[in-house]
Order: C-alpha cells, then sequence, then structure tokens
C-alpha cells in the first residue's frame, strides 16, 4: 500500500539545488533529492564526499547555504534538530543512538516519557514504559527478555535497531540513519537491514547512508550517488546495476580502472575467506541469502506499482 | 500488504542466543547502592566487636553516628545526583558557611526577622546554584574547575564581609533573635527515643532521601538525568533540556549545603565562615562509597545514603574505640579505593560483562 506512493505524489523530503559551505569549502553544491513514503533512497559516496552535511542539513543541524527544503511540499527552515524532530524526521546517529549504562526502555522513552499526574508532580509510568517498549520491538521482530537489561548488553546491531524502532514508534514519517551498519560484522549488518525493511513497511521514507554498496543494494529502492560535494544523480535500482553503483561510487568513468581493481580485491577476498574461515564464508552467505530475500520481497512491490 | 506480512511474519536473525539470561539475584546485585549496603553491615559489625561495649551499640552511640551521618547524607544525596547527572559541586564547602553567615548576619546584626533571614540565605543558595550552572554549560568548562573557582570565590567574599562588618569571623547570639526557639524546633531539636536524643537532621536526611529516589527513579526529570550524565550529545539529541537538567541539579546541590548550614548554626546557635570546610569531598567519597560512578550515568540515592552511613559510624567508631581519630582518614580512604573497585565490577557486570 505505501509502495505505491513511489514516485507519485508529493515527496516526504525533498531538496532542490541545495548547497552548503563552510568558510571557503563547499562541501555540498547543487545537490537534488528525495524521499518518498515507503521508499529506501540510499546516499552513497566516498569519504568527505559530502552525505553527512547533506543529512545535517535534513536533520536541522545545519541550514542550507543555498537551495531549498521541502517537506511534504512545504518549505521549511528548521532551527535545530527538535524542529525536524517535531516535523517527523528522526536521525539515528552510528555512535549516538543509545546510552549504553540505561536500560533498554528508559533509552526507548528518553526525552518523551510516558507521564501521569502534572507539574513537578508529573510521574514516570515505568510500567506502561516497560509494556510499551516491549511490544513496539517485538513488532519489529526485536524479542527481548528483559526491557531492564542495560543497552550496552545489546550488540551494536541491535542498538541500531532498537533506535529505529524507537524513532518509528514516536511517528517518525522519515528515517534518516547515517552509516549505521559502518561498525557492525556482516551478520549484525543484515539484522538493521531488515529493520530498514521494516520502516519501509510500515510506511517511513528511509534514507541510508553507507559506504558499502553490497549493504545498499539489496534494501534500496533508488541511490543518489555523491561525489566531493556534487550529485552524480539519482538512480532507481531497475535502471544500474551493483557494478554501475560500485563504478560511480569509486568516481567516476574515469575511474573505471579503480572499479575493475576493486572486484579483483573482492574476488581475492571471498576466494581467500573461504579458504582461511568458514565461519566468515558462512556469515557472507548469509547476507548475500538476506539480501536475496530483500530484493525478493520488493517484487511483489513493484507488481503493486504496475 | 503482502509485504507487510512477509516481512513480520519472519523472526529476527539470531533473536535468541543475543538475550542474556539474568537471575533476580544477578539483578539485585548489579543495583548500584548493593556494595554500599553490604559495607555498611559490615563496618556495622566490626564497630559492634571492637566498640560494642563502650557504647557504639547504646541508643546514645547510635543517635551521634547518625546525626553526623544525616549532615554529611543531606550533602551527600544532591551530589549524587548531581554526578550521576555527569557534574561536579565543590562550591558546597564554602556555600555552607555563606548560607550560615548570610542567615545569622540578617537576623543578629540588621535585626531582620528570622524566618525572612533564612529565606534570604536560601535565595542567595538558588541563585548560587544557577549561576554555578550557567557557569558550567556556557563555558563548557569540567565542572571540577569551575565550582573549584566559585568555592574559592565564596569563601573569600564572606570571609573578607564578616570581617568588614563584626570585625570577625564569627556571628554568634542567635538564640537571642526573636522566633529562634521555634525555628530550632523544626530543623535542629532533638527526638527523644530510648533516653538518647536523635536529631531532626535525621528525618530531614531521609525524606531528601526518598525525595531524590522517587525523582530519579519515577520522574521524567530523573531518566533526563540518567541520559544527561550518560551521553549528553545523545540524549540531546533526543530532545532531553540538557541545560534545565544541569541547572536544577547545581541549585540542588546549592539548596542541601543552605539546608546544612541552616542545621548547624542554629544547631551551635552561631555562624562561622569556616563552616562545611571540606565538605565538598566528603559528601563526593560518600557518593563514591554509595557506587556514584564518577564518569556519570550510574548511580542511586539510596546508595548516598548508605555511603553517608558508613562515613558516620567510620568516624564515630574510631572515637568510641578510643584510638587516636587520624585512623578515621586512613579507614575512609581505604574504603573510597574499594568502593571504586567494586563500582567498576558493579558496571562490568550490569553491562552483561562486556568490556
Ligand atoms: N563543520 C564543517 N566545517 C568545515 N568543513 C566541513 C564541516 N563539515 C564538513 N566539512 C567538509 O565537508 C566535506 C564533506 O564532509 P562530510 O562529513 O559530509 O563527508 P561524508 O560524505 O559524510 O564522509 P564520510 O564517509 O567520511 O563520513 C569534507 O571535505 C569536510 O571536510
Ligand atoms: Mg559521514
Amino acid at each position: 500500500m505505501s509502495a505505491a506512493a513511489i514516485d507519485t505524489g508529493t515527496p516526504l523530503l525533498e531538496v532542490q539545488n541545495v548547497s552548503r559551505f563552510f568558510g571557503s569549502v563547499i562541501a555540498l553544491k547543487d545537490i537534488s533529492m528525495s524521499v518518498h513514503a515507503g521508499e529506501v533512497m540510499c546516499l552513497l559516496g566516498d569519504n568527505g564526499a559530502g552525505k553527512s552535511t547533506l543529512i545535517k542539513i535534513f536533520a536541522g543541524v545545519h541550514p542550507p547555504s543555498e537551495g531549498r527544503y521541502l517537506v511534504e511540499g512545504k518549505e521549511v527552515q528548521f532551527g535545530s534538530p527538535r524542529d525536524a524532530l517535531a516535523a517527523g524526521i528522526a536521525t539515528v546517529y552510528q555512535d549516538l543512538a543509545m546510552i549504553p549504562l540505561m536500560s533498554i526502555s528508559r533509552n526507548f522513552f528518553l526525552g518523551s516519557e510516558p507521564s501521569s499526574g502534572w507539574g513537578p508532580f508529573r510521574r514516570f509510568d515505568v510500567d506502561a514504559a516497560d509494556r510499551i517498549s516491549r511490544d513496539e520491538l517485538s513488532k519489529m521482530g526485536i524479542h527481548v527478555r528483559d526491557t531492564g537489561q542495560a543497552v550496552g548488553t545489546l550488540s551494536g546491531g541491535e542498538r541500531q535497531s532498537v533506535a529505529i524502532a524507537r524513532a518509528v514508534y514516536f511517528g517518525a514519517k522519515v528515517l534518516i540513519l547515517d552509516e549505521p551498519t559502518a561498525a557492525l560484522g556482516v551478520k549484525e549488518a543484515g539484522v538493521v537491514l531488515r529493520y530498514i525493511a521494516q520502516a519501509r513497511a510500515r510506511g517511513l521514507g528511509v534514507v541510508f547512508i553507507t559506504h558499502n554498496v553490497h549493504h545498499a543494494y539489496p534494501i534500496a529502492d533508488r541511490f543518489t550517488i555523491l561525489n566531493r560535494g556534487r550529485s552524480y544523480g539519482t538512480f532507481a535500482k531497475s535502471e544500474t546495476s551493483r557494478e554501475e553503483v560500485v563504478r560511480m561510487m569509486a568516481g567516476g568513468e574515469e575511474l573505471e580502472e579503480l572499479g575493475l581493481e576493486l572486484e579483483e580485491f573482492a574476488r581475492a577476498d571471498a576466494a581467500s575467506g573461504a579458504r582461511l574461515s568458514p565461519v566468515a564464508a558462512e556469515a557472507d552467505a548469509a547476507i548475500l541469502r538476506a539480501g536475496r530475500e530483500l530484493e525478493a520481497d520488493r517484487l511483489p512491490t513493484s507488481d503493486s506499482v504496475s | 500488504m503482502q509485504v507487510s506480512q512477509s516481512v513480520e511474519t519472519r523472526p529476527a536473525a539470531g533473536e535468541d542466543e543475543r538475550v542474556a539470561k539474568t537471575s533476580t539475584l544477578h539483578r539485585l546485585l548489579v543495583r548500584p547502592e548493593m556494595g554500599a549496603l553490604a559495607g555498611a553491615i559490615g563496618v556495622w559489625i566490626f564497630f559492634a566487636i571492637v566498640a560494642g561495649d563502650r557504647g557504639f551499640l547504646s541508643p546514645r552511640g547510635t543517635a551521634n553516628y547518625l546525626e553526623v551521618a544525616a549532615q554529611l547524607g543531606i550533602l551527600a544525596v544532591a551530589v549524587a545526583l548531581l554526578m550521576i547527572g555527569g557534574e561536579f559541586d565543590l562550591s558546597i564547602g564554602s556555600t555552607i558557611g555563606a548560607c550560615g553567615i548570610i542567615f545569622a548576619l540578617l537576623s543578629v546584626e540588621y535585626g531582620w526577622n528570622i524566618w525572612l533571614a533564612m529565606l534570604m540565605s536560601l535565595a542567595f543558595a538558588l541563585l548560587l546554584g544557577i549561576f554555578n550552572g550557567y557557569l558550567v554549560l556556557r563555558t563548557s568548562l569540567p565542572s571540577f574547575i569551575v565550582t573549584l573557582g566559585t568555592l574559592l570565590m565564596i569563601r573569600g567574599v564572606t570571609v573578607g564581609v564578616t570581617r568588614q562588618v563584626t570585625g570577625r569571623t564569627v556571628v554568634s547570639g542567635l538564640d537571642d533573635v526573636p522566633g529562634y526557639d521555634a525555628i530550632r524546633t523544626v530543623f535542629a531539636s532533638d527526638v527523644t527515643i530510648a533516653g538518647a536524643g536523635f536529631s531532626i537532621a535525621i528525618l530531614w536526611w531521609l525524606a531528601i532521601a526518598a525525595l531524590a529516589t522517587w525523582v530519579l527513579l519515577r520522574t521524567p526529570f530523573g531518566n533526563w538525568i540518567f541520559g544527561v550524565g550518560g551521553n549528553q550529545q545523545a540524549a540531546r539529541n533526543v530532545g532531553v533540556p540538557i541545560s534545565l537538567v544541569k541547572i536544577v541539579l547545581f541549585m540542588g546541590t546549592a539548596v542541601a549545603a543552605w539546608l546544612v548550614a541552616v542545621i548547624q548554626v542554629l544547631g551551635a546557635r552561631s555562624a562561622d565562615v569556616v563552616r562545611g570546610t571540606g565538605s565538598e569531598f566528603t559528601a563526593i567519597i560518600a557518593a563514591v562509597i554509595g557506587g556514584v560512578l564518577l564518569t556519570g550515568g550510574y548511580g542511586s540515592a539510596i546508595g548516598a545514603v548508605f555511603g553517608a552511613l558508613i562515613f558516620g559510624m567510620v568516624r564515630q567508631g574510631i572515637v568510641f574505640m578510643g584510638v587516636d581519630p587520624g585512623w578515621e582518614d586512613a579507614v575512609l580512604g581505604a574504603m573510597l579505593v574499594i568502593a571504586v573497585l567494586v563500582n567498576r565490577y558493579i558496571r562490568t557486570q550490569a553491562m552483561g560483562g562486556r568490556r
């Protein structure tokens, strides 16, 4: 249902010819992109390409120096991350998603505690927090035995997943994830990719930043590729191959050779990985399988569009 | 529709082996105050054995160490909340002297109504808390340094002004001020139980600890305290009002210092500029013995209560034992080091044995 919104109607979030300067540094120049409900937009690019700068514009951390920023068709000027949050744009940062020493339910509701009573006698409804966080997490397929356990006891992937579940629960329309899989192992990254798919299935628009085409390709509906502050444009998955995406990320046509070289590396890696570590090979197989499943999930979607 | 169904019915990868089993016993053991509770029981047993026949176990002996623990405990509870919120307040050491002097000067030297003079010193404490919080937030310097600065400034001004007005550093004669008896009943009277006079400060201490525990565990503000101390940036990202939380916590320590000042001044019938000297550190020590992490984000108010209780028992127990009071510092120092080690262990356990 939500998937039908792709490329039809008003985008949830859109920038038109946006630039951002830091003094004489041109971090972004003339970027246009959009995210629709029920779509995963992957933002790809090399180090320093300007990915984080772009999502900081979305998140209300930096105002754009030039260009227009529209949320649901209306131009906006966010003064702070709180404004963006209020407009339904939730950002999950790699390291700052959760507080390790606090329990899952306390983390889940930090800043938006369910409470009863008024004024200074406002009571934090701990039981409701436990119940709701447990329910919401299980809706996302995350099962915790005890919502009182410290978040630090969860794995990195689970922490990201809890942060995603929280954003969904608090009514985010757009979910922005800055390299949520960067520090994760293969299996862990697979867990996070699943929750991104869950969020999409629930009708959210997702902006997913990554370096890793193998994480991006299975889950993305469209790609926007940044290079040195400029955009190579936006591509639907149906019109681009994995190899083309790799090539553009690496710096465009002139770096085609590097792309080939990278593929060589990848092949060599896979070969040595299989020889040296059966566990790693198994994990690789697992993520490939997860990727195929995710792609398979998208098939009925394209049917429903046509 | 098809999409969401197929996604939702699929179990998450590795949902089971990742969830650590936690027994009730384990959950109890990782409570921040458990180490301090065990320590308090151990210290009590120790002095019951070595000084039990010298009065440590008598009602009078008990009243004695509880009074010491109460005054320190009022400070330690407020300091514990601030430390859980990730900050330190060293200025309480001279705030006690300053509040006492303001209270005494206004009522004795300037003839103010004694209640009004007391409220005036409270207003000073509140403003000082706001000032400390604002300065820490504005400069983003470590609060340890900022409040070390205010500690010295307040003491200097207090001594200077008091000398200027009275020619001395002590203001006495509070018991001659009209209304002294009534106000003393509230803050510095004794309640006789089993023939021994128990200081009413003990009630203040327990009431404040109960309030602090409720705030910490059962209000949104309490959740913000943990969040701000655990990771300020992450808390800010989810909309916690960082500045409000920190300023209120600094106001809390200043008000605790004010309450101790009022209790001491009314009990002694005089104010002295040096009152409270050193308590900035004893309060931190009591909070740390009580399981509060120096790095913030973890701890409890009840732990600080036990920390202060240990302090009181050691201080008075050594007097009862009849050994040189110098041993007190040696014992407390050793307890502090042990407490930090225990806290580190508990923290690791709370994090499920990671790191
Ligand atoms: N606050 C700032 N002041 C000055 N320059 C900045 C600032 N923020 C970013 N830049 C510059 O803008 C460029 C883009 O940085 P950005 O962090 O957006 O890259 P990125 O695509 O997220 O890279 P990475 O993959 O390494 O995270 C860089 O050259 C960086 O030095
Ligand atoms: Mg970045």
